[in-house]
């Protein structure tokens, strides 16, 4: 049995009159990746902060590689590697000053924080930028310095919150290939995230957080299940027939058709396969309702995230663009 | 765990000692310098202020103010001496505020440093700008006709006493920048010490020239015996009790003001 180097139990934080966490149950063994999918505001930086000693929870326990976050804070915080939402690295320090000094603070000796900072800086390609400040690198090269500063220490576990928010596709790459590599070197990961994609992509487990609790835990592919087998997708030529579209199909799923009208699109979580597809073809010709696309495909996490969080939280995630397929969902 | 977590966890055990909690406030101090050399108009911009004061105070108004028994430039020379690193100090309390917004505090905290540290580098490299700033206000203070008329040993004393005096004050201006959480906001609450000090003081003109109901507060303030302390280490007059008043009034910020900018540091959320 491995060792669960994250345990949270019923952890509670409130801040006024609003519960950020309220009881919340997360762990993760070692050398596994634990993504916290949630909108903003869904509690996911305030777990990160308190397992990183930033912050004390109100009530409930919480460990990590065994320390626990209040009473053995000193050595937990030996123990962990910590980047933030926003680079925490110093402008007008080169990038080796700054690698450098937080191996100081970790209590390396000189030799060897010297020689961690040339690895990574050979390692997040940064040596040809490696004696400039800070202050002229790009976002990319920003965000990949912080992340090489929190793993100085090679700490067993690493907290990452959103560490690819505003990254360009392929930095955001680099960025997935650099986890991956570490995962595969035993280090636990617990990285929070608005993607799906991410989660997906890296995540041995997925914990959905929304107003602080969790609503859902699970691998991708399991949580995916739990919207049944596949997604019956209708694209209407039309606009004007995506509510006749819906009416059409509501009988053929397990739950309710979510309409987006930017797409033209009708989908719905369905257990069947061809005979359903079949079904809705000779109800959509019927109606004369004519089709530009009509397809089963497997459900994403975002159907996945859409149904869980609902309405509400569904219009955070996405921004403005997402209002009225968010709106339908309540239909 | 597995090897692989046992060769990972390679960062020593993090005991605290008075030694790695040196290191790591030495770490910070470099920090900081760095920051300073790197932002060389600030430094100048910074010494801009004071030198300003000491022409007001020398040429625009000194013609107005008497003094008793003296000349006015050297009654208000050492004033601005101790004015600069008070308006100097000021920077640790913007410094401090835009450390907390940019999540560079966040980062400390995560970090098995010495809780002290961030504060105690930050104000010990702030230090040594303030240094440079006096040794800046010594040469033009000379340049305008200020004169010392004391032993070296004398004038190096006062010169510390000045030094201790803004070290302790440097506590104050890091709880404003902690409790401000913001750069504007502390440039705009740091003046206020400074100028509620100097206002009912012996810095500019003579406490008897006062209501005699300010008289009292306004001579034994911590401005007032500082500049009173200085005054006469700098000339030749009786020093000892008010250098004495002066070293407890810094004693006391330093011990008031740590303790509250610790705890600040402690339970910051920004």
């Amino acid at each position: 049995m491995p060792a669960a180097m994250i345990e949270v139990q019923a952890v509670t934080k409130r801040f006024g009159s609003t519960d950020a966490l309220a009881g919340i149950d997360v762990s993760a063994e070692q050398g596994k990746v634990l993504a916290l999918l949630g909108p903003n505001g869904a509690g996911k930086t305030t777990l990160v902060r308190i397992l990183t000693t930033l912050l004390r929870p109100d009530s409930g326990s919480a460990r990590v590689a065994g320390y626990d976050v209040v009473a053995d804070a000193v050595p937990l915080r030996s123990t962990i590697g910590l980047a933030g939402q926003y680079a925490a690295v110093d402008e007008l320090l080169t990038g080796r000053e700054n690698l450098e000094l937080v191996g100081l603070w970790y209590h390396l000796d000189k030799r060897e924080y010297r020689r961690r900072a040339q690895d990574v800086l050979e390692r997040f390609d940064l040596t040809n930028a490696a004696d400039h400040q800070v202050k002229t690198y790009s976002g990319g090269m920003r965000r990949r310095l912080d992340i090489g500063a929190s793993l100085i220490a090679r700490p067993a576990v690493l907290f990452l919150d959103e560490p690819t928010t505003g990254l360009d596709p392929r930095t955001r790459n680099d960025v997935w290939r650099f986890i991956e590599e570490l995962v595969a070197t035993g280090t636990t990961v617990l990285l929070t995230t608005q993607y799906m994609e991410e989660a997906e992509r890296l995540a041995d487990q997925i914990v959905v957080i929304d107003a602080g609790h969790v609503i859902a835990t699970g691998t991708a592919a399991a949580l995916k299940a739990q919207l049944g087998g596949a997604m019956l997708e209708v694209r209407v030529a039309d606009p004007a027939e995506l509510d006749r579209a819906c009416t059409l199909l509501a009988d053929l799923g397990s739950a309710e058709p979510r309409i987006d009208r930017d797409e033209q699109l009708v989908s719905i979580p369905t257990p069947g396969g061809t005979a359903l597809l079949l079904a809705a073809g000779r109800r959509f010709e019927e109606e004369r309702i004519a089709l530009d696309d009509l397809g089963i495909r497997r459900p994403s996490l975002d159907d996945v995230f859409l149904s869980l969080t609902g309405a509400a939280s569904a219009r955070s995630v996405d921004g403005a663009t997402a209002t009225p397929d968010a709106a339908d969902t309540s239909q | 765990m597995t090897d692989a977590a046992v060769e990972q966890a390679s960062a020593p055990p993090a005991r605290m000692t008075p030694r790695t909690a040196a290191r790591d406030t030495a770490g910070v101090a470099k920090r900081n310098l760095l920051r300073i050399i790197r932002t060389p108009r600030l430094l100048v911009i910074g010494a801009l202020q004071p030198a300003l004061l000491l022409v007001l105070f020398r040429y625009v108004l000194g013609g107005a103010i008497h003094v008793p028994g003296g000349s006015y430039v050297d009654y208000v020379v050492p004033a601005i001496f101790i004015e600069a690193v008070l308006i100097g100090g000021m920077t640790t309390a913007i410094g401090l505020a835009e450390d907390l917004k940019s999540g560079i505090i966040d980062r400390f905290r995560s970090l098995p440093m010495a809780r002290s540290a961030v504060l105690a580098g930050r104000t010990l490299a702030d230090l040594s700008r303030s240094v440079l700033s006096l040794a800046i206000m010594v040469g033009l203070g000379l340049l305008v006709g200020f004169q010392f008329h004391a032993g070296a040993g004398s004038i190096i004393a006062g010169m510390a006493l000045i030094m201790v005096f803004g070290y302790a004050f440097s506590w104050l201006y890091a709880a404003i920048g902690l409790a401000t959480k913001d750069p504007e906001t502390a440039q705009v609450a740091g003046i206020l010490p400074f100028f509620i000090l100097m206002f009912a003081s012996n810095a500019i003109v003579p406490v008897a020239t006062m209501p005699a109901s300010l008289q009292g507060s306004a001579s034994n303030q911590p401005l007032s015996s500082t500049v009173a302390a200085v005054r006469a280490l700098l000339a030749t007059g009786p020093a000892a009790s008010y250098v004495l008043q002066s070293l407890a009034w810094s004693a006391g910020i330093f011990i008031v003001f740590f303790t509250i900018a610790l705890r600040l540091y402690r339970n910051a959320n920004a």
